[in-house]
């Protein structure tokens, strides 16, 4: 060890007293501790990936077969809305900040977030935001009064959300649960920002910060500019339906239009803010796994920032059914089209990394390949979508369904995974199960080509979204059931990811605190990290402060 | 367990590293978050000038708050002048000017309340009469609340200088209100051209 490096010494936890489960559990719920948030941002969120998970599967066994009555059709627009929200609001964008509270303090050398206290009050706003959305299944019809589960759809259009449409409160839980999530999210986003630009240690320029943080700075930016909006609509929306204003109300001369424009505002931006993330998790994973530094750091951070501004003018594309007239739609057009050039430049420059690189196929560098792949197909049929006439063809069709959650389970949750099991051992100390992780990884990959790449074809043979069942002589059934099964192999791989999880955090391999012989801060501190991370503030010379320490003959620093 | 780390620490000469301050940053963000919100309340403001099916209409109704506004504008200028106090270590004028600012703010408030009143009960304009009672309402209230907030804020600010708890080094929490302040103000300017200009 070099004289420029100190030893630190953590408590060992196993010799730590065992305390009562009230004292642990009020812990947890006190805790203002960035490592721990994050980790029950996590855990909340994989909770509700089940939740989300199960609908999809009953909506998939109603759509297997033609004429089907396994639910009815109320029970059917029910699943859709709740699995939509639940994925995106409760699943996806908390799993992101938890990732996001866990590792940028780590990355930059902080001891904590910026605003320990605003992080709890975060969590703690956005998981009641997910009991809520629940808690209307409680309710029932008619049961004191509460109305049932939402059922007006994740995007919940007007006029189908006025009191006349949806009487009784189940709308009322969606607008709430979002509300409450919207401003989760942004003090969150509001936190990390303040942590990146205020709390870097000594020496960690923006230039030379890792590029995770960069990118959770970008899609935190973006937070402010795209989730304000939705909340300005749900407060609008509430005023609608509890003091009978007029913002959606069509009778009135309010316009149905106007909360699609205000949705899709935030809704567009939405998908860009959880790619990004993702992206970022890519930007550690490959170059590690690669053995080479990232290739062109500044050309990905100007393509992120790039994306950021670009996301934020594209919105209406979700909008050319809808009549914005040629010089809307033409605008759109383009604006979208163009977005997926900064993303071409990421994807290239992540070949690039792993051009001529020592590969080691590793399971997260597993998942971050089937990442490269699917999201790259994902960007096709968007750019497919992205043309005005294709997209009046095929809007409204499972085309559009397909599309989309080739972006979000293939790009999103393929990174997710990656992350999972690159970080695990960070945050647990102990190694995930290797075997299951390979049997996770193949189900979840087939799964996910048996069901999304088939998803397509009924979407051309004109099968329409949200429809709860068919009649037989359409030619969808094959089709369909397909679908199904491959959704059946996916929850599978869930079920062996969660075993994994669950019985690594007891049995697994223990990992010390560099098992990937990574490069990053992070990788400094011992596995887990103890509260204030670092016992000594450090100071870094290059993106890769760990290189630095390890190879002292031929540091970074000499070349950037 | 391994347990032992490596942490990097500097050999080299200390370089200076100053890093902005965390309360500036957080409210900065907290504004352009705000400033969205408010963006949303004024494109359907601004989209729905003229839609409404029945009456009143702007018109007929409004009147400018010239007042109100002198008032809620200038306190920007006292709430500077308080944070300048506090920097040079003026207790007595910092409090001077933070009493001015809520004041101020106040009397903005009452004019705000004395209009609403006189809508709601002479000329029978509610949130739910027609989309410019909806779109009036919601985008003033709103702005309204905001200078609520910000009046609790310096009225906290005001009652820690009274008591002469406030000190030199709280300058800089103290701009971070002032930051606040200044936004609310500048989004009435934006309210006032759309509401009591454009829309009549």
């Amino acid at each position: 060890m070099s004289p420029a490096t100190r030893v630190m010494e953590a408590v060992d936890e196993t010799q730590a007293v065992k305390r009562p489960a009230f004292e642990v559990i009020y812990d947890w719920v006190t805790t203002v501790d960035h490592k721990k948030i994050g980790i029950m941002y996590i855990v909340y969120a994989l909770i509700f990936l089940v939740i989300g998970g199960v609908e999809a599967i009953l909506m998939r066994i109603q759509l297997a077969v033609p004429n089907n009555h396994f639910v009815s059709p109320q029970v059917f627009n029910q699943l859709f809305t709740m699995h939509g929200t639940t994925m995106i609001f409760f699943m996806a964008m908390p799993i992101l900040f938890g990732f996001g509270n866990y590792l940028v303090p780590l990355m930059i050398g902080a001891r904590d977030m910026a605003f320990p206290r605003l992080n709890a009050f975060s969590f703690w706003v956005s998981a009641f935001g997910g009991f809520l959305l629940y808690f209307s299944y409680l309710g029932g019809s008619g049961l004191y009064a509460a109305g049932s589960a939402p059922d007006v759809g994740w995007f919940a259009y007007a006029p189908l959300t006025a009191k006349v449409f949806s009487p009784g409160h189940s709308t009322d839980y969606w607008t709430l649960a979002v509300l409450l999530s919207g401003i989760g999210s942004i003090g969150t986003a509001l936190n990390t920002v303040t942590t990146i630009l205020c709390m870097r240690c000594r020496g960690m320029k923006l230039t030379k910060m890792p590029l995770l943080p960069w990118l959770y700075l970008v899609m935190s930016g973006m937070v402010f500019i795209a989730v304000s909006p939705l909340t300005a609509a749900q407060i609008m929306l509430m005023l609608d339906r509890y003091v009978g204003s007029h913002f959606f109300d069509t009778q009135a001369g309010g316009s149905a239009v106007l909360w699609m424009h205000y949705f899709w505002i935030f809704g567009h931006p939405e998908v860009y803010i959880l790619i990004l993330p993702t992206f970022a998790f890519m930007n550690e994973i490959i170059p590690v796994f690669s053995r080479k530094a990232i290739f062109g750091y500044p050309a990905m951070v100007a393509a992120s920032v790039g994306i950021g501004f670009i996301s934020l003018g594209v919105w209406a594309h979700h909008m050319f059914a809808v009549g914005m007239g040629p010089a809307g739609n033409t605008f759109f057009v383009f604006a979208t089209m163009v977005i997926s050039v900064p993303t071409g430049i990421k994807i290239f420059n992540w070949l690039a990394t792993i051009w001529g690189g020592k590969v080691i196929f590793s399971l997260p560098m597993m998942f971050a390949i089937g990442f490269l792949f699917q999201f790259l197909i994902a960007g096709l049929t968007g750019i497919m979508l992205s043309a005005a006439p294709f997209d009046w063809q095929l809007t409204g069709s499972y085309f559009v369904v397909a599309h989309f959650h080739y972006v979000i389970v293939g790009g999103i949750i393929f990174s997710l995974f990656a992350a999972f099991y690159y970080w695990y051992p960070k945050a647990t100390g102990r190694m995930l199960n290797t075997t299951l992780g390979k049997w996770h990884f193949w189900l979840f990959l087939i799964g996910f080509h048996l069901t999304f790449d088939f998803m397509h074809i009924p979407g051309i043979l004109g099968m329409p979204r949200r429809i709860y069942t068919y009649e037989a002589s359409r030619g969808w059934g094959t089709w369909n059931f397909i679908i199904g099964v491959g959704a059946i192999f996916q929850a599978i791989a869930v079920i062996i990811f969660a075993y994994n999880l669950v019985r690594s955090y007891f049995k697994g391999d223990i990992a010390g605190h560099d098992p990937w012989d990574a490069w990053t801060l992070e990788w400094a501190t011992p596995s887990p990290p103890p509260v204030y991370n670092f016992a000594h503030d450090p100071t870094v010379n290059s993106r890769r402060p760990l290189w630095d320490l390890k190879h002292p003959e031929e540091p970074d620093s000499d070349f950037e | 367990m391994t347990t032992a780390s490596t942490i990097p620490i500097s050999t080299e000469s200390e370089a200076p590293w100053q890093l902005p301050y965390r309360g500036t940053v957080g409210m900065v963000c907290l504004i352009i978050a705000e400033a969205a919100i408010f963006a949303i309340f004024f494109v359907s403001y601004i989209f729905y000038i003229g839609k409404s099916l029945s009456g009143p209409t702007p018109r007929e109704v409004l009147e400018l708050p010239i007042f109100g506004t002198i008032c809620l504008l200038s306190s920007s200028i006292t709430v500077h002048w308080a944070v300048a106090a506090l920097r040079k270590d003026n207790i007595r004028s910092c409090a001077l000017g933070l009493a001015s600012t809520v004041l101020l703010g106040g009397i903005f408030m009452v004019s705000t309340a004395e209009e609403w009143y006189h809508l709601i009960y002479e000329k029978g304009l509610t949130i739910r009469t027609n989309l410019f009672g909806t779109t009036y309402y919601s985008l003033v209230g709103l702005h309204a609340t905001h200078v609520i907030v910000g009046l609790i804020l310096l009225s906290i600010a005001l009652f820690t200088a009274l008591t002469g708890r406030i000190k030199e080094e709280h300058s800089e929490k103290l701009e971070v209100v002032s930051l606040y302040w200044h936004f609310v103000d500048a989004i009435w300017v934006g309210v006032f051209l759309v509401v009591y200009v454009i829309g009549r």
